[in-house]
């Protein structure tokens, strides 16, 4: 059999291209898997090699979860993450409501504001915010971890584009069949919105789950630490850094992520293309 | 059932005038169309009756209560939307069913599991549904009612979201387009469905609509409106025959009624296409417009003649487009029958009889004509 369509040079270079910037993506990830099932010595050998000679992945989490709390730390990033990702939704949602759909007096500027607030780095406000935890006393708990974050400006944005495609019919027919404002919010809107609001929910989760800085301005007590300060554990504790456990509760740590990624993979495909942000 | 009423109803969206003062008195059970061209503001007034848009000033009673200020849904109106506005993630089952439950269950009995633990939810339930499927027989939705919007046909949809509406026995059905989706042969077939319904619901109906054929055919009455402004209201045969107004006579039927420049002498006689017609009326002498519709214009025999220039057949009735001769005048013709056309570009004498004319002033409204009744007599004298 001839082959009616040789692969063209351009096709072989993109796809070229692409499996470099996927290596160069994974690198790091293979890394860890490599190094998490390495003994110590292996580790600091100077010769390169990617498979270990001697497997030792279970050895290596056996002592992770043995020198750290890792389950209590990840309950802890799973609290932390959720209640961020719910308290954004309650707020997010009404107020992409009211920016879409009512019409009311100084509504653009409003929504111009939530455009400003996304250029805003969170750093920018760190210390501020900080110095309001530490006056209401609020520092080195579960609530100095989630409540800076309750108000996403860009879960506002977002939720609002998603909203502005809903037809204007539909809030109308639920205002006639006597739903309330917020009614239509949960009732009609939320349930339109699902795959906007998944989209939402990785963005939101992956971002708390791995934020690094933030866990360590404001927390002290050990029992509150989230994954990230999980890992930065190992680096410091006792004499020297052991590789090994550390890319094994690296490993612990992300698992979730994978795992949820891979279970709203096509909702989250879904809601990036429905809300026109490619 | 309910009679409304609206007096001087003024809307503006940014400054500009999108209604201008309505006053209008639709009565109880009747089958009011509103039609207009696109952008006359009918919707509007449609979602000012319901509730869903203040009006600026005027007010609107129903059954004699002023409902300014009154929450949609507490106007006990309903309203059938042109994009049928189910919601997507109910079933058609649970879509008819919102507004009962809004209405039947208390915030607590509504709540998603809690709610169905306490005692009167499930009675409510059990009447609920019942309800639901005495509509959806009448409807002829029954095998319908599991799947969700987006697994229904247009036609389908239009049918639950009558019966979203017809579920909570309103006072009043508010329409606005809601055939205007669905192809021509169910538009037929759904015209029928709801006059029907009219007839079994004896409900006062108001319909928007920018199809003539649907206000026609279906309503006890047509409001015509034009640029915010209500210019006519009567049964389809008085707008239909009798328009008040240039606009109207223009706007209802189809083809559109023939247009020719005409003048108005001293003596009141009329003269169109350098020809007198046997009329007479009292207006001022000077310039004015005559219509005549494309059905009463004979062909054949007349004063006028002119070519043809296109020809339009039907199957059963046929256009036969003129151009009149020595003027810029263009007008069309309705063939009964199709089986004798004339030819392309051939000349035809047409006439057309007098009280086939409608005259206008130059401002659009109705002259009143008198038709000579000394014709038979005064024609001798003539020769
Ligand atoms: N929310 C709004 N904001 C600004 N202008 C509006 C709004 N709603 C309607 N208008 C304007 O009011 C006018 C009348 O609109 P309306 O929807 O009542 O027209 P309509 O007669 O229903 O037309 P159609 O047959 O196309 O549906 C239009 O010029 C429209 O642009
Ligand atoms: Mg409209």
């Amino acid at each position: 059999m001839s082959n009616a369509h040789p692969i063209p040079f351009r096709a072989i270079l993109r796809h070229v291209l692409l499996i470099a910037g996927a290596a160069l993506m994974l690198a790091p990830f293979i890394w860890m898997i490599s190094t998490a099932s390495k003994p110590q010595t292996e580790i600091f050998s100077s010769e390169l090699h990617l498979i270990p000679h001697q497997f030792a992945l279970m050895e290596n989490l056996r002592e992770a979860f043995a020198k750290a709390n890792l389950l209590r730390f990840l309950l802890n990033g799973i609290i932390v993450t959720v209640s961020i990702f719910v308290l954004q939704v309650m707020v997010a949602l009404p107020a992409a409501y009211a920016l879409a759909k009512l019409r009311f007096l100084g509504r653009e500027t409003l929504f111009a504001l939530v455009l400003f607030g996304i250029l805003i780095p969170p750093q920018a406000t760190a210390i501020p915010v900080f110095l309001l935890l530490h006056k209401i006393g609020l520092l080195d708990s579960y609530a100095a971890l989630v409540l800076p974050f309750t108000i996403s400006v860009f879960g506002i944005f977002l939720m609002r584009q998603f909203f502005k495609t809903v037809p204007d019919d539909l809030v109308d027919a639920a205002r006639m069949d006597g739903i309330s404002e917020f009614g239509i919010v949960w009732r009609v809107m939320l349930p339109a919105a699902i795959p906007a609001v998944t989209a939402f929910g990785i963005f939101s989760v992956v971002a708390h789950w791995n934020d690094y800085f933030w866990p360590l301005i404001v927390l002290n007590s050990e029992h509150l630490r989230t994954p990230p300060l999980a890992v930065a554990h190992f680096r410091n504790s006792e004499a020297g850094t052991s590789y090994g456990p550390l890319m094994a509760a690296a490993m612990v740590i992300i698992a979730p992520l994978v795992i949820a990624f891979l279970f709203a993979q096509r909702r989250f495909i879904e809601g990036i293309t429905l809300t026109g942000i490619k | 059932m309910a009679q409304i009423e609206l007096s001087a109803i003024r809307k503006s969206f940014d400054g500009t005038d999108v209604l201008k003062g309505i006053d209008f008195r639709i009565a109880d059970g009747e089958f009011i169309s509103l039609v207009g061209p696109s952008g006359c503001g009918k919707s509007t007034l449609l979602r000012i009756i319901a509730g869903l848009e203040p009006q600026n000033s005027g007010e609107v009673h129903i059954d004699g209560r002023p409902v300014d200020g009154i929450r949609p849904s507490a106007r006990n109106l309903a309203m059938v939307f042109q994009s049928y506005a189910l919601y997507p993630h109910l079933s058609a089952f649970d879509n008819i069913a919102v507004p009962l439950r809004m209405r039947r269950l208390s915030a607590i009995e509504r709540l998603p599991l809690l709610g169905a633990l306490l005692p009167g939810r499930r009675a409510k339930e059990r009447h609920i549904r019942a309800d639901i499927e005495g509509i959806a027989e009448q409807l002829d939705i029954t095998p319908l009612l599991r799947r969700k919007p987006g697994q229904l046909s247009g036609g389908q949809r239009q049918r639950v979201a009558v019966g979203r509406a017809m579920v909570r026995e309103p006072l009043a059905f508010l329409f606005d387009e809601p055939l205007s989706n669905l192809d021509a042969k169910l538009r037929v077939h759904m015209r029928a469905e709801l006059a029907e319904l009219h007839r079994r619901l004896k409900a006062t109906f108001v319909y928007v609509t920018h199809d003539q054929a649907e206000a026609m055919t279906m309503s006890s009455r047509i409001a015509v409106m034009m640029g915010g402004e209500l210019i006519q209201a009567g049964t389809p045969a008085e707008i239909y025959n009798e328009p008040g107004d240039i606009r109207v006579a223009e706007f209802i039927g189809s083809p559109k009624i023939n247009v020719l420049p005409g003048r108005i002498r001293k003596d009141g006689g009329v003269d169109v296409l350098g020809t007198t017609l046997k009329l007479t009326c009292n207006a001022a002498a000077g310039d004015c417009r005559i219509a005549v519709r494309p059905e009463r214009i004979e062909l054949g025999t007349g004063p006028f003649s002119g070519t043809v220039v296109h020809l339009e057949n039907l199957g059963a009735e046929a256009f036969v487009h003129l151009a009149v001769e020595g003027t810029g005048s263009r007008l069309i013709a309705r063939l009964a029958d199709v089986r004798h056309l004339p030819a392309m570009a051939s000349s035809v004498a047409f006439g057309f009889a007098s009280d086939a004319v409608r005259m206008f002033d130059p401002a659009g409204k109705r002259i009143e004509l008198r038709v000579e009744q000394a014709e038979r007599v005064r024609e001798p004298a003539h020769v």
